[in-house]
C-alpha cells in the first residue's frame, strides 16, 4: 500500500449528501477481475449521458476542477454496497482523499486499505470548504496526516479524528495482513481451541 | 456480580484472538462467504504474496450476483460476467474452497443459502464481501460486510483487525398489524432514523414485535440494517432460531447439538446490559410502506403522499428535490396513484419461501395488470424447489408472473435483468439508489405482498384492503 503523509491538491466540490457506492461506480463495471482501470467509470451515470457523451455540466468536467485530487462531499459519503471498486475508481481517477462530515463504515474501512483518506470534518467545516471550492479559483487544501489537520492558504485549519492504528498504517503504507500474521501463535492457539468441523 | 453484556459483546469477546497495544483488536472469523464479484482480486492478492486460504472448511463460495435467471444451461452471453464466474471456479479449485456452482442444487444468493444450509449459526462471526451480510445477524450471529482487501485478509488469516463498533438497541413495542411485514418494519425504522442513523453501530433488534417474527422475517429486518448505516444487525437466538437450524445440512448433530443449543441459549443480552444508544419503535403505528425517493430512508405510508419539500431542512430538501426529479414524481402525489411498469419479487431481502408464500397468496386468482411485467426470482434453488412442491410457481404463472432461476437478479441488475430508462418498478429488494436496477430505472421498495398487489393493480395499493381469493 502507498503511504499517505501530507498531500496538497486541488479541491472539487460534489455538493450532495448520501453519495452511494452505486453512484461512485455503477454495477455494470464491477465485472472486471483486476483492481485497475476503474477510474474511467467513476460517477459514470453523472459524468456521461445515456448515449455515452460527456455531461459538460457535471462538476468533475468543469475545467476549473480538472486535475483535482481532493473531493469534498456531503454527509454519509460511500453508503450502500461494500464494493471496494468505489475506492479503486476514485483513486484511479486521481483522487487521494475525500472530505465529508460522515462516511459509511465499509467505505471508510476500504479507503484505509488503499492508501486513500476519508477525512471527517464537522458539517460547518465541510460547508466552509465547499464554499471556498465553489468560489476560489484553483482552490487547494493540504491534508496533513502527521498533524491530522486540513488547512488552506486563506487561514482555514481544522483537525480531523482518525484511529491511531489506522493512521500509523497509512503513514507507513503497512500491509495489515502481515501485521495480523505477526499473531500467528495466538491465531493457532485459538484454532486449537475452536477447530473447524468437516460437515455436510 | 459479573459484568452485564449485550449479545454483541458476548460474541465479540469470545472471538478476540489478540488485543495488541496501540492496534485494532484481532477478531476470529468463523464463517467466510465468498461470491464472484468481490473475490477475484482477493485471490490474486493471495497468489501474489504466496499465501494460502488458511481455513478452507470455514470458507464457502457460490455464484449469485451476475448469473442469468434464464433456465440453467442457457449460455452466458455477457463474456465479462462469464470470465468472473470462471475465475471463481478456478480460484475455488486452486485454493480448495467449497463452491456451490451454477449447476448445484444448493446454488443461491449467498445470504439465502448460508442460513438454509445451516452454515449460519448463532454466536458465530460471519463475513462476506457484500454489505447485506448483516442478514445472518437474524440468528444471533455477528455478521457484517467487508471490502475485497478484507476478503483477502480473512482468506489469508481467518481474522480481521477491527475497531470495536458501538451498540444500538432498537426496541420494537407492540405487534405488527396484518399486512405489515418485517420489510415494513425495516423501512419504518430507516425512515425514522435515516440512512446514516446507525453508522458505527451494531443494532440489536428486540421487543415483542421482533420476537414474533419468523426467521425469514428476522432475516429481512437484519438484511436492511446496512441501509440504516449499521455495521451489523442482530436478533437474539431463541426457540424460533433453534427450531430453524435443527437438522440443516451443516448444523451441529448428535452430542454436539446439545452443547450448541446450551451455548446459544446463553447468548441473549443480559438484563440491564447497557447500549450506547436506544431507539424505541411503536409497531402498532407502522403500516405498509413504499419508498418515493432514491434512498431507503425516503419512505411514506402507502396511504400517504410524496412529502411537500417545504417541510424538509436544507440538505435534505436539496436531496429530495434531486430524488423527485430522478423519480419523475412531484410533492403531494398520493402514493396509491403512482402507476408501475415492472415488479421484482426477489433479492436477499425478500426471496425466501415465506416471502413467496405471502406474494402467492395475494396473486392467487388474480392477474398481473396488462401494462406490467412482473418477475419472481427465488433466492435459491432450494427455495425454488420448495415453492414448486407447494405449487406456488403455478399460482404465479397463472397470474402472469415470470418464474425464474435463483440469483441476485434485478436487485442490482448485474445480470441481464434490468429496468429500461424511465421504467418504474415495485421491488422487494433493498436499494432504490439511482440506476441501481438499471440506468434511469425508478425503484420503489415494498414488501412481497405489496409488490404482488401492485403488479395486479398496476399501481401501489394498500394490502390491508386486498381481496384475497
Amino acid at each position: 500500500m502507498n503511504p499517505f503523509t501530507v498531500h496538497r491538491g486541488r479541491v472539487a466540490p460534489l455538493d450532495r449528501v448520501n453519495v452511494d457506492t452505486d453512484q461512485i461506480i455503477p454495477k455494470q463495471f464491477l465485472k472486471r477481475v483486476e483492481k485497475t482501470g476503474f477510474g474511467q467509470f467513476l460517477f459514470y451515470d453523472w459524468r456521461f449521458g445515456a448515449d455515452g457523451k460527456k455531461n459538460p455540466d457535471f462538476v468533475l468536467h468543469e475545467p476549473r476542477y480538472e486535475g483535482a485530487s481532493i473531493l469534498i462531499a456531503g454527509k454519509n459519503f460511500g453508503c450502500g454496497s461494500s464494493r471496494e471498486h468505489a475506492v479503486w475508481a476514485l483513486a484511479d481517477f486521481g483522487f487521494r482523499a475525500v472530505i465529508a462530515s460522515s462516511f459509511a463504515d465499509i467505505f471508510a474501512n476500504n479507503s484505509t486499505k488503499n492508501g486513500f483518506l476519508a477525512v471527517r470534518l464537522t458539517e460547518n467545516e465541510v460547508a466552509r470548504l465547499m464554499q471556498s471550492a465553489l468560489e476560489v479559483e484553483n482552490y487547494q487544501v493540504t491534508i496533513d496526516l502527521e498533524q491530522c489537520e486540513v488547512r488552506d492558504d486563506q487561514g482555514f485549519h481544522a483537525k480531523f479524528p482518525i484511529d491511531n492504528f489506522v493512521r500509523h498504517c497509512l503513514l507507513h503504507g503497512l500491509d495489515d495482513i502481515a501485521l495480523t500474521l505477526q499473531h500467528e501463535a495466538e491465531i493457532a492457539a485459538y484454532e486449537a481451541r475452536h477447530p473447524a468441523v468437516e460437515r455436510g | 456480580m459479573p459484568e452485564k453484556k449485550t449479545l454483541f459483546e458476548k460474541i465479540w469477546d469470545a472471538h478476540l484472538v489478540a488485543q495488541p497495544a496501540e492496534r485494532s483488536p484481532i477478531l476470529y472469523i468463523d464463517l467466510h462467504l465468498v461470491h464472484e464479484v468481490t473475490s477475484p482480486q482477493a485471490f490474486d492478492g493471495l497468489r501474489a504474496a504466496g499465501r494460502k486460504v488458511r481455513q478452507p472448511l470455514r470458507t464457502v463460495a457460490t455464484v449469485d450476483h451476475n448469473i442469468p435467471t434464464e433456465p440453467r444451461g442457457t449460455p452466458i452471453t455477457d463474456l465479462i460476467a462469464a470470465k468472473q464466474i470462471a475465475a471463481l471456479q478456478s480460484n475455488c479449485k486452486e485454493f480448495g474452497v467449497r463452491l456451490f456452482d451454477m449447476d448445484s442444487p444448493e446454488q443461491g444468493i449467498v445470504h439465502v443459502i448460508g442460513p438454509e444450509l445451516g452454515l449460519t449459526q448463532p454466536g458465530m462471526t460471519i463475513v462476506c464481501g457484500d454489505s447485506h451480510t448483516s442478514t445472518h445477524g437474524a440468528f444471533g450471529a455477528l455478521a457484517f460486510g467487508i471490502g475485497t482487501s478484507e476478503v483477502e485478509h480473512v482468506l489469508a488469516t481467518q481474522c480481521l483487525a477491527q475497531q470495536k463498533p458501538k451498540t444500538m438497541k432498537i426496541d420494537v413495542r407492540g405487534r405488527l398489524d396484518d399486512g405489515v411485514t418485517a420489510k415494513d418494519l425495516a423501512l419504518g425504522i430507516i425512515g425514522q432514523i435515516g440512512t446514516d442513523g446507525a453508522t458505527g453501530h451494531v443494532i440489536e433488534y428486540a421487543g415483542p414485535a421482533v420476537r414474533a417474527l419468523s426467521m425469514e422475517g428476522r432475516m429481512t429486518l437484519c438484511n436492511m440494517s446496512i441501509e440504516a448505516g449499521a455495521r451489523a444487525g442482530m436478533v437474539a437466538p431463541d426457540e424460533t432460531t433453534i427450531a430453524y437450524v435443527k437438522g440443516k445440512r451443516f448444523a451441529p448433530r448428535d452430542a454436539e447439538w446439545g452443547k450448541a443449543i446450551a451455548h446459544w441459549r446463553s447468548l441473549p443480552s443480559d438484563t440491564g446490559a447497557a447500549f450506547d444508544k436506544v431507539v424505541e419503535i411503536d409497531a402498532t403505528q407502522l403500516c405498509p410502506f413504499v419508498t418515493w425517493g432514491t434512498n431507503p430512508g425516503m419512505v411514506a405510508p402507502v396511504t400517504g403522499r410524496v412529502p411537500e419539500l417545504s417541510r424538509l431542512r436544507d440538505a435534505e430538501r436539496r436531496a429530495a428535490e434531486l430524488a423527485l426529479q430522478y423519480m419523475g414524481l412531484e410533492p403531494g402525489r398520493r402514493m396509491e396513484d403512482i402507476g408501475i411498469d415492472r415488479v421484482f419479487i426477489g433479492s436477499c431481502t425478500n426471496s425466501r419461501i415465506e416471502d413467496l408464500r405471502a406474494a402467492a397468496r395475494v396473486a392467487k386468482g388474480h392477474h398481473v395488470s396488462a401494462k406490467v411485467r412482473a418477475m419472481v426470482v427465488p433466492g435459491s434453488q432450494s427455495v425454488k424447489r420448495a415453492a414448486e412442491q407447494e405449487g406456488l410457481h403455478r399460482i404465479f404463472q397463472d397470474a402472469g408472473f415470470e418464474w425464474r432461476e435463483s440469483g441476485c437478479s434485478m436487485c442490482l441488475g448485474m445480470n441481464p435483468d434490468i429496468l429500461q430508462p424511465g421504467e418504474r418498478c415495485a421491488s422487494t429488494s433493498n436499494r432504490n439508489f439511482e440506476g441501481r436496477q438499471g440506468r434511469g430505472g425508478r425503484t420503489h421498495l415494498v414488501s412481497p405482498m405489496m409488490a404482488a398487489a401492485a403488479a395486479i393493480a398496476g399501481h401501489f395499493t394498500d394490502i390491508r384492503n386486498w381481496k384475497f381469493q
